[in-house]
């Protein structure tokens, strides 16, 4: 056991500047944060506590409500359109094509570009005096309408165009990472059962690939919480403040509108709904392997 | 979430350890001038205080009426890294920097440059905190002026409005010849724009100070700002597809082109106006109010200093101040930037028509006009243009529904 502690020693040394910033930086902010939203912070933080005031007037903001709603259409459905066109994508990429490293370069390539950078080509296309209406209506086709940036009820799901397009490359990649890595042998077993491919892929690879999957998910709902510069770019949170997200509404808070400790309700509150609903879903999908295998 | 107070705390931390290493009279100035008539016109500052001896650092940030600058700046003085300089709007944006102490006391330099003397007052109580002079101020917006198109007009067969009812005239000839009428734009800040205007041509003055200034929910209720309202509402008859985040030099350039009839914007758009070469009369007209209700609401732009530990930088201060309050530069900057002198002892002859409007307005006590970011928290004024983003887009919206939600709003800071 003693042997055991000296040899842990050197590693935990290693690691000891890490932990402090942990400590600090994020878990120290965290908790700064958590003060701050219990007091009357305009623009500078100050210690002038109001108990539960700020979380009040948060639940009865009809931005954050309309921001809190966004959000879960927005991950949700941002998560499952790129997971669905990232693995057809992977699939059809798997199919021993002819040139597959200059198209999978193509499709990953919308990663490599920021969110502003997407957001705001996306705002020109689905303006519909600039983008796509006006192209369709230049090549005769008069009657095609698409004006969902400039439609309250539909701004939000003209972003997720934007993430989708920016996103599915990624999980194309880890996709088809994924689906090398399931073991040719499957895959002439079924053939000689005479399974037909799309079964194999819904009943044998999917399943096997659920870690790969996971990890898509992680990184997709990470991107899709703090969804913040690619609405700056598309929208503006607009048309009126239709598409806002949570990430928007505390960085609007925060600097705009100079009320730190409103925005420090804010940002609890995601910290709450992601603590509960992410953390142990990560820690199950992460950790259960492991422990089964101690 | 949690990144944006770490990188305050951390980037504190930080910036407290390697300190401000300037040398001369270098000032790097934090301000948000960056369409082309803001960038030509602060070129104008940064050439006369290079003349003077200093080296102007440009630290201009795009973007959101100054909302990325002050999202930047703040944090850097809290942090303990000022800027040499900083914009800030009329208003009360700066307040939390004063109390805290962060900002210079400019008593001495006002007092030697005679700026109380050469100042409206209602500039000279916006640039004062506690009796104590804590900003510079370098020129006048008036937020309510319209600007039309002249070829628009001319196209639809319609004139120059002189009144209400000739504005929806001339507005439905243009719809009906196929022209935007309203270059609007759905972001709420310009939405705001349109609707103080509205409420000082046709509710009047004392209703503006009523609800703005002394948050009267009498006066919201009131039969006046109700007809502003209706007429706000109306505009949305009278725009295009395109409107929803556009900003507000594209939509300058809409009434530029022709392509559009009207913007209703402060008269910052002048500076675009000018930077494409046009003219007033002969390209475009500018208009404060069509009704008797003459008005003019003030907004501006001011400059603060923060103390700053190294004395070459406090330098550079006073100079940059001396430099932007000069007569000279109050002149080739404004006309550049579309706005008026702060000073009223300087030479006007060379100012536009629009300009010569305005300075009428700027010099009477009566139609001075605090805006309403003037007599509001940021908190409190976005709160309102909530209010004004979501009736505009609600199709459902009336003038009930909409004093409704303005009550609360206007009430935030109570």
């Amino acid at each position: 056991m003693a042997n055991k502690r000296r040899r842990n020693l050197a590693p935990v040394l290693a690691i000891a500047p890490f932990w402090v910033l942990i400590l600090v930086a994020y878990l120290g902010t965290m908790l700064f944060t958590i003060l701050m939203s219990f007091t009357n912070s305009k623009t500078l933080p100050k210690l002038e506590f109001v108990g539960l005031k700020q979380y009040q007037r948060l639940f009865t903001t009809d931005l954050w409500i309309t921001a809190s709603q966004n959000i879960w259409a927005f991950s949700i459905l941002l998560i499952l359109i790129s997971l669905t066109v990232g693995f057809l994508l992977a699939v059809a990429l798997d199919q021993k094509i002819r040139a597959e490293d200059t198209i999978r370069t193509i499709i990953l390539y919308p990663y490599a570009m920021s969110f502003i950078v997407t957001g705001l080509i996306w705002q020109w296309l689905l303006n519909p005096q600039l983008g796509l209406q006006k192209a369709m209506h230049d090549l005769g086709w008069e009657s095609f309408s698409f004006t969902w940036t400039q439609d309250p009820s539909m701004a939000i799901y003209s972003i997720i165009i934007g993430g989708v397009w920016q996103g599915s490359g990624l999980v194309m990649a880890i996709m088809l990472a994924g689906l090398r890595s399931i073991d040719q042998e499957i895959w002439k077993a079924a053939k000689i059962d005479g399974i037909p491919d799309w079964r194999v892929y819904i009943s044998i690879v999917i399943p096997m690939m659920r870690p790969t999957i996971v990890t898509a998910v992680v990184l997709m709902s990470l991107g899709a919480v703090k969804a913040y510069d690619i609405v700056v770019a598309l929208t503006g949170g607009g048309p009126g403040s239709s598409s806002f997200t949570p990430a928007l509404f505390i960085m609007n808070f925060f600097f705009t509108r100079q009320n730190v400790g409103l925005g420090a309700a804010a940002c609890t509150v995601v910290l709450v709904v992601v603590s509960v609903f992410f953390v142990p879903w990560f820690y199950y999908e992460y950790f259960r392997e492991e422990k089964r295998g101690h | 979430m949690k990144k944006l107070l770490g990188a305050l705390l951390g980037g504190a931390a930080l910036f407290a350890v390697s300190g401000s290493a300037m040398a001369g009279e270098k000032c790097d100035v934090i301000h948000w001038w960056t369409s082309g008539g803001e960038a030509a016109a602060v070129a104008e500052f940064a050439k006369a205080f290079n003349a003077a001896g200093g080296e102007w650092i440009d630290t201009a940030i795009a973007g959101g009426g100054g909302d990325n600058a002050r999202a930047v700046g703040i944090p850097r003085i809290m942090a303990g890294d000022p800027p040499c300089a900083m914009q800030f709007n009329y208003g009360k944006q700066f307040d939390e920097l004063v109390s805290n102490g962060f900002l210079r006391n400019l008593d001495d330099a006002a007092k030697a440059g005679g700026w109380e003397a050469a100042t409206p007052p209602i500039t000279w109580g916006q640039i004062q905190r506690d009796g104590h002079v804590m900003a510079v101020p370098v020129n006048i917006h008036g937020s309510n002026w319209s600007w039309w198109s002249k070829a628009a007009l001319e196209k639809a067969g319609a004139t120059m409005p002189t009144n209400w009812d000739e504005v929806w005239v001339a507005l439905d000839k243009l719809k009906a010849a196929g022209i935007t009428p309203v270059a609007a734009s759905g972001q709420a800040w310009q939405l705001d724009m349109m609707f103080q205007f509205m409420v000082l041509s046709i509710a009047g003055n004392d209703t503006f100070k009523a609800v703005y200034g002394d948050h009267s929910e009498e006066a919201v209720k009131s039969d006046a700002f109700k007809q502003a309202i209706a007429a706000f509402l109306k505009v949305k008859n009278y725009i295009d597809a395109g409107s929803a985040n556009r900003n507000w030099n594209d939509a300058s350039a809409m009434v530029i082109n022709g392509t559009a009839g009207v913007q209703f914007m402060g008269d910052w758009a002048k500076g675009e106006f000018v930077s494409a070469g046009k003219t007033e009369g002969t390209d475009y007209y500018c208009k404060t109010t069509f009704s008797d209700k003459k008005g003019y609401i003030f907004g501006g732009d001011i400059f603060v200093f923060p103390v700053s530990k190294n004395a070459d930088t406090t330098k550079a201060q006073d100079l940059l101040m001396n430099t932007m309050f000069s007569k000279e530069t109050q002149v080739a900057f404004n006309l550049k930037k579309g706005s008026a002198p702060v000073r009223q002892d300087v030479d006007t002859s060379k100012v536009d028509p629009c300009g010569q409007e305005a300075l009428k307005l700027i010099a009477n006590p009566a139609t001075q006009v605090a805006g309403a970011d003037a007599t509001n928290t940021p908190d409190a004024v976005n709160a309102m243009r909530d209010v004004l983003a979501s009736q505009w887009t609600d199709p459902n919206a009336t003038v009930d529904t909409f004093v409704e939600k303005f009550v609360p709003a206007l009430m935030t800071d109570m």
